[in-house]
């Protein structure tokens, strides 16, 4: 046997992923988005409200990039700024997630005696269709961005809860988890140091899909005008007043529409990127 | 008084088909630095014994229904969480059977070394590093510096067990239970790693508790020998006696098993049938079914263990006819 190279697992795991073609072009598209959000002042100075009733529908050219909508905004402005919204929701909701999920999960997964009162309030909220449980939950907070978020972290945590809960009871039963209680760690130092880091694998896939479901869905709400109010500039707000003026100005409908596909299909691409690396099992098929 | 004292100690699991016992009226006791093996087939209750002295059978399903564990006159049994945590790593240590999955993939050993002193002890990031070198040094990891920044996947099985051996014994326990840790090693490693227990026995002076269906490992390790069958303890001595003179059926079957080379042998020895499930276990004697000397009045009652001579105990009733 040769000496294996001292390679942290972590660095190991980022060499596969930068192998990973898919990977690397869902993170560029990703990447993409991001950054234009980062930097929307700088790209999109001009108000994303700002009405010009003599410059409407103007079609994508030298003065507006993107041309302008009905009440002659720019094209150009509204969506970048919506692209921001859009990061903004989807990483609120993926970080809340994170922490609700995880805690959610790892209590049910950890601890027997709370499983069966955590799953089956999880149940209940899964047995709502995403959509039809975001509009409840808007319907009753009030449509504002906050509360948009807030709907759809009700909506995905349960999801992310399972998914870390079916990994904690795996690894709860690891022979390392039973080593450490053996030489003294207590219940929060094993969930901490043992059994989290573990589970991380498919909880980082997770969040990435989650990322693009959150992006996704809160489009479908603005679209459906349950979500954040007109004239917010959201890529569902867009494309809903674009919907009119579909035949005579396509650019409005089509662009934020173009937007959104790229963030997800970026999402999808590198949450399927991360699942063939991180998974042992589609590891030993490559 | 003794280091470890178990009196009738008596566990059970909830089952889909109801509640079994897993281990009934085990008692033993055990003296500074002496090692106790523990020896039987899978599922003769041996590794459940350790986890209930370590307070680690997992509840539910599993339930003490009786007896005591005094460790240095105090009863595990009646200890707080908190206080038995505190008692796990320095007072008593466990090693497991898998050295492959016992260690945590994501962190160096180094880190899980230096956890556990951190957990007992608060000592600084310099002196638990120094701590945990010198204990890798001991259990005989060559360059030990550099092998603290290893991750498990870098280690042989052998290795890897003489971590956990390393992460056991850090914090200095006064007994360490060793659940069949050689089993999943190639043999002249297991020598190596029963070597390396006898030496750090000798030098921490802690006592052990040895688990096995290895007789070859009882014979070379163990100072007295507890034979378990189907939950029960059914004969108690020390290991000269136990080889020399086996009193239950049971044991004889276990030793006959052993090819010896001193005898042609064609075939080895098999004690006929299987363990029985812990469900399904006749009435009386638990290895009447199984025991080639068998009579009928051995379904009647569960034979206690009597002490014959020089601390030797068995649990049969017919031990009288085979002397």
């Amino acid at each position: 046997m040769t000496e294996p190279k001292r390679a942290s697992p972590f660095r190991a795991t980022m060499r596969r992923l930068l192998h990973h073609r898919l990977f690397v072009l869902g993170c560029v598209l990703f990447g993409l988005i991001l950054l234009v959000a980062i930097f929307a002042p700088l790209i999109a100075p001009v108000d994303p409200n700002k009405l010009s009733m003599r410059m409407k529908f103007r079609p994508p050219g030298a003065d507006f990039i993107f041309g302008t909508d009905n009440f002659g905004r720019s094209l150009w402005s509204r969506v970048v700024w919506g692209a921001q919204l859009s990061m903004f929701i989807g990483g609120a909701v993926v970080a809340i997630n994170a922490v609700l999920g995880t805690a959610i999960g790892a209590a049910a997964g950890y601890f027997r005696r709370l499983d069966n009162a955590l799953m089956r309030i999880n149940d209940a909220l899964m047995a709502f269709p995403a959509v039809l449980l975001a509009i409840g939950v808007t319907a009753v907070l009030g449509p504002s961005v906050n509360d948009v978020i807030i709907a759809l972290a009700i909506v995905y945590t349960p999801r992310t809860a399972r998914i870390v809960r079916s990994s904690v009871i795996v690894l709860r039963e690891m022979e390392y988890v039973q080593a450490a209680l053996a030489a003294g760690a207590g219940h929060w130092r094993i969930l901490r140091r043992h059994i989290l880091p573990n589970a991380m694998a498919p909880l980082i896939v997770q969040l990435s899909f989650l990322f693009a479901y959150a992006v996704l869905t809160e489009a479908t709400l603005s679209f459906l005008g349950v979500g954040a109010v007109p004239p917010t500039p959201t890529w569902g707000n867009i494309m809903a007043e674009g919907r009119q003026y579909m035949t005579d100005a396509p650019w409005i409908i089509t662009i934020p529409g173009a937007a959104l596909m790229i963030t997800v299909l970026g999402l999808n691409l590198l949450g399927d990127g991360l699942r063939d690396v991180l998974d042992p099992r589609l590891r030993i098929q490559q | 008084m003794s280091l470890l004292d178990v009196r009738d100690l008596t566990t059970s699991f909830q089952t889909g088909g109801g509640e079994v016992t897993a281990i009934e009226n085990v008692s033993f006791s055990l003296e500074k630095g002496e090692i106790l093996g523990i020896v039987g087939e899978s599922g003769s209750g041996k590794s459940v014994t350790a986890l209930a002295i370590m307070g680690l059978l997992p509840r539910p399903p599993a339930r003490v229904l009786g007896g005591s564990v005094r460790f240095e006159g105090q009863d595990l049994l009646t200890l707080s969480d908190r206080s038995m945590q505190r008692l796990r790593g320095p007072g008593i240590a466990m090693v497991f059977q898998e050295p492959m999955t016992s260690l945590n993939p994501v962190f160096t050993i180094g880190e899980q070394i230096m956890e556990t002193i951190r957990a007992h002890e608060s000592l600084s990031q310099k002196d638990s590093f120094a701590r945990a070198v010198e204990m890798l040094e001991k259990v005989g990891i060559p360059a030990a510096t550099t092998r603290m920044s290893d991750y498990p996947h870098q280690l042989s099985g052998g290795q890897r067990q003489r971590v956990m051996l390393a992460i056991a014994l850090v914090c200095r326990p006064r007994l360490l239970i060793a659940d069949e840790p050689t089993t999943a090693l190639d043999v002249t490693i297991q020598a190596q790693i029963l070597e390396l227990l006898m030496d750090l026995r000798d030098e921490f002076g802690m006592a052990i508790i040895m688990i096995t269906h290895n007789m070859g490992v009882i014979a070379e390790t163990a100072d007295r020998v507890l034979v378990m069958y189907a939950g029960r303890v059914v004969e108690q001595a020390p290991v000269g006696r136990l080889f020399d003179h086996p009193l239950h059926p049971y044991t004889r079957g276990l030793l006959s098993c052993v090819p010896t080379l001193d005898q042609d042998q064609d075939r080895l020895i098999a004690i006929p049938g299987s363990l029985p499930e812990p469900s399904r276990r006749p009435s009386g004697c638990r290895f009447s079914a199984r025991c080639v000397h068998a009579i009928p009045a051995c379904s009647d009652v569960i034979p206690p263990l009597e002490i014959f001579e020089q601390s030797h105990a068995a649990a049969c009733i017919r031990v009288g006819d085979f002397a």
